[in-house]
C-alpha cells in the first residue's frame, strides 16, 4: 500500500514533513542503493519498504536490492547474527567461505547498479563483504548495523571488522552498540511506521472480535507481553510477574503472545515451559501467532491495560515503540533499548525483577489517571523521537554530512 | 546573523539538523570520565549540554545534562549529580571554560571520595559528538510582526538553531531574536528583555517555540491598544 508523505504529514506534524523536503532538496537526483539480503521479513525489510518509497517520493534516485545465497551461506548469517549479540559461536572456515564466495557473486551481479551510486546502505553483516568486491566504486558506502552489538563475540567481530572498515561510515542504533571503527560512527536509532498495519489505529469492533477470538475478557484488566518465546524475554518471569500482582488484583489477566517458535529448537523448549508455568489458570493466555498477524498482535496491544516487555537483554525493543504508540505505559526490564524509551513516571518504568514489575502494575491499575497520562506521554514521545520520518531525517542528515566533510558545523549555502 | 544586523535587514530563518557520532571514548568511572574530560572534543561538552534538545528524552528537573544525570543515575552519587547539574552552560562564554569548570567539579569530589565511584558494565558513559548540518529555509522576515505568524510555523530544528545554536555563535552569547530586534534602535528592547527570561535550559523545542510566539504575540497586542 502506497503512503505519501501527506499522510505522515498529519500524524508527525506538517512541520516534520517540511523539514524532510528542506534537507531532500540538497540530495535531489542523488542515487541511493539500499542492500540487505531479504525483502520479505524481519525488521530490517520492514523499514526499506517504507523508506525506499519515501526517498523516491522527496526526489532521490533510491532503490533496494537483496543478495541471495544458500543455505550454507545463511547458517552462516545466522550464527554471526548470534555472535554479534554475545553469543560464543565459533563459524567453521568451510562457512565462512561460503560466505565470502556468495559475496564475490552477489557482488557482480550488483556491479552495475551500485558502481556509480552517490550513497550505497548496505545493511547487516550478511552483505557486508559486498563494498570490497566492487572496484572503481564512486559514492561513499555506509553499513548500517541493526543488531545489538554491546558484547560481541570478538572472534567473530574482528572477521567481521576487517570488511566493515573499508566502508565510509557506519551507523549503530545505540551508542552502547557502537564498536571502534577507523570511519565515522553514527548513531540513528530505529523506528517505527505509524502506517503500517501493526500499527494503524483499529475499530472497536475488531479488537473486540479479537479479544473473544481468544476468550480474553475487555471488561477485565489485562496485562500483554508481545515476544518471541525466548528465555531474554523472560517470559516465565512475567507469569510470576502476573502471579504476583493477581493476588491484589484477582480479576487481571494475561497475555503472552509471540511467534517463530516452529523452526527454532530453543523458542519451543520455552514455550514447553512457558505452557507448563501457565497450566490451570485460565487467565493466562499463550498465543502462537504467525509472523504476519499483525493486525491481531496491534489489537492485543491495543486492547492491553498495560504493556510488559520484562527483557533481561533486549536490542532496542521495536515492540515497546509500538506499544507506545498505542498510548499503552510499558513496564520494561532494565536494559538496552528500553532505558531510552521507558522513561520512569513519564512513560513507564524500568524494573529489575518480577516483584518490581508486579509492583508497578498494581500501582498503575489503582492509579487509572496515572496510567492514562502515561500512555499519552509514551505516544507523544515515540511521535517526536521514534517514527520513521526522523529515521529518514538522520539519513538525510548523514548523506549530506558524509558529502561536505567531517566539520563540527556544516553550512549549506 | 553572526554580525550586528542593521534595521532593514531581514532576518533569514534558517534550519538545522544534528546528527550523533560516536566518538569511541567510554568512562566506567569517575576518574576516567575526569581523564576523557581533559581531552575530548568540544563538540561532545557542547553535546552532552545541549543535545538533549535534539535528541529522545524527557525533562529530568533534577539533572538535566548528561553528565549530571550519570552521576545519578549510574554512580549513584547525589552530591556530585546535584553540582554538575547547577552547571549552567549559558554563564559560560565558551565551551573551554565550561569543560573546566565541569572538571574543578568532578575533582572537588574525587579529593572528598574515599573510593573511585563506578558505573556497572552496561552503564558506562558514552561520549557522543555531533554534526549540525545547517542551511536556508528561503524565509525571511522583514518586520518583527511577522514573527507572530510565522513563528508557530517554523521547524524546532529552527528554534535550536536560532535560539540555542546562536548562543554559541554570538560573540555576546545572546540568541539570533535579540540580535536582530536589538538593530531597530531600541524600540523592541522589552521584547528583547523578555526574550532575554526565557530558560532554555528547562524547555523542550516545542515549548520554547510557543513561549517565543506568545512573547511576540503578547507584545504585539500590547502595542496595538
Amino acid at each position: 500500500m502506497k503512503h505519501s508523505l501527506q499522510m505522515y504529514a498529519k500524524i508527525a506534524g506538517q512541520d516534520v514533513v517540511d523539514h524532510l523536503h528542506q534537507l531532500a532538496d540538497r540530495l535531489r537526483g542523488l542515487k541511493v542503493v539500499h542492500i540487505n539480503s531479504t525483502k520479505v521479513g524481519g525488521g530490517v525489510a520492514e523499514i526499506l519498504h517504507k523508506m525506499v518509497p519515501l526517498m523516491v517520493e522527496l526526489g532521490i534516485q533510491a532503490s533496494w536490492e537483496s543478495i541471495t545465497g544458500d543455505s550454507k551461506f545463511f547458517q552462516c548469517t545466522k550464527s554471526m547474527h548470534n555472535a554479534i549479540q554475545g553469543e560464543r559461536t565459533e563459524i567453521p572456515d568451510s562457512l565462512l567461505r561460503t560466505y565470502e564466495e556468495t559475496n564475490a557473486r552477489n557482488a557482480e551481479m550488483l556491479a552495475e547498479k551500485v558502481r556509480d551510486a552517490d550513497f550505497v546502505f548496505v545493511h547487516d553483516p550478511q552483505p557486508a563483504p559486498l563494498a570490497h568486491h566492487i572496484a572503481g566504486r564512486k559514492g561513499r558506502w555506509i553499513w548500517r548495523c541493526h543488531i545489538d552489538a554491546n558484547k560481541p563475540f570478538r572472534p567473530v567481530w574482528k572477521y567481521l571488522r576487517t570488511f566493515v572498515s573499508s566502508y565510509d561510515a557506519s551507523i549503530f542504533s545505540l551508542s552502547t552498540f557502537a564498536q571502534s571503527l577507523p570511519h565515522p560512527v553514527y548513531l540513528i536509532p530505529p523506528s517505527i511506521d505509524p502506517l503500517h498495519e501493526k500499527n494503524i489505529e483499529l475499530n472497536e469492533d475488531e479488537m473486540r472480535s479479537v479479544c473473544e477470538r481468544f476468550a480474553i475478557e475487555t471488561q477485565r484488566p489485562v496485562i500483554v507481553q508481545v515476544s518471541r518465546y525466548d528465555r531474554f524475554k523472560d517470559p516465565l518471569g512475567v507469569i510470576q510477574t502476573y502471579k504476583l500482582a493477581k493476588e491484589f488484583v484477582p480479576s487481571l489477566q494475561l497475555v503472552l503472545a509471540g511467534g517463530g517458535a516452529s523452526d527454532d529448537p530453543e523458542g519451543k523448549i520455552v514455550l514447553n515451559e512457558v505452557r507448563a508455568a501457565a497450566v490451570d489458570d485460565p487467565d493466562i493466555h499463550i498465543l502462537l501467532l504467525p509472523g504476519d498477524d499483525h493486525r491481531t498482535i496491534n489489537a492485543l496491544q491495543r486492547a492491553a491495560d498495560i504493556i510488559v516487555q520484562k527483557s533481561i537483554k533486549e536490542g532496542f525493543g521495536l515492540t515497546v515503540t509500538e506499544a507506545m504508540w498505542k498510548n499503552k505505559p510499558v513496564i520494561g526490564g532494565d536494559t538496552g533499548g528500553i532505558r531510552i524509551q521507558v522513561v520512569n513516571h513519564h512513560t513507564g518504568f524500568l524494573v529489575n525483577s518480577p516483584e518490581g514489575a508486579a509492583l508497578r502494575i498494581r500501582y498503575l491499575l489503582y492509579h487509572r489517571e496515572k496510567l492514562e497520562e502515561m500512555g499519552r506521554k509514551a505516544k507523544q514521545f515515540v511521535r517526536e523521537n521514534f517514527l520513521i520520518t526522523r529515521h529518514l531525517r538522520e539519513y538525510f542528515t548523514l548523506m549530506l554530512a558524509l558529502l561536505h566533510g567531517k566539520e563540527e558545523r556544516i553550512e549549506l549555502a | 546573523m553572526a554580525s550586528r544586523k542593521l534595521q532593514n535587514e531581514p532576518f533569514f530563518i534558517k534550519d538545522c539538523a544534528l546528527i550523533a557520532i560516536a566518538t569511541g571514548k567510554q568512562a566506567q568511572n569517575l576518574r576516567e570520565l575526569r581523564d576523557d574530560l581533559q581531552t575530548i572534543h568540544p563538540g561532545s561538552i557542547y553535546y552532552h549540554f545541549w543535545g538533549g534538545l535534539l535528541r529522545p528524552r524527557f525533562d529530568d528537573p533534577e539533572y538535566n545534562n548528561d553528565f549530571a544525570a550519570w552521576a545519578a543515575h549510574s554512580l549513584h552519587d547525589k552530591k556530585l549529580a546535584e553540582r554538575l547539574s547547577i552547571i549552567d552552560p549559558t554563564e559560560f562564554s565558551s565551551l573551554e571554560d565550561l569543560r573546566q569548570e565541569l572538571i574543578e567539579a568532578i575533582e572537588e569530589r574525587l579529593d572528598e571520595s574515599d573510593f573511585i565511584p563506578w558505573a556497572k558494565r552496561d552503564d558506562r558513559f558514552d561520549f557522543i559528538r555531533s554534526q549540525i548540518i545547517i542551511f536556508d529555509t528561503h524565509r525571511k522576515v522583514l518586520k518583527p510582526q511577522e514573527f507572530v505568524t510565522v513563528l508557530p510555523t517554523v521547524s524546532v530544528g529552527s528554534i535550536f538553531y536560532h535560539f540555542i545554536d546562536a548562543c554559541r555563535r554570538s560573540p555576546d552569547a545572546i540568541d539570533d531574536f535579540q540580535h536582530w530586534l536589538d538593530g531597530f534602535d531600541g524600540a523592541y528592547a522589552d521584547l528583547c528583555q523578555q526574550i532575554s527570561e526565557i530558560d532554555p535550559y528547562f524547555s523542550t523545542l516545542t515549548e520554547l517555540r510557543t513561549e517565543l510566539a506568545n512573547l511576540f504575540r503578547e507584545h504585539f497586542r500590547e502595542a496595538k491598544k
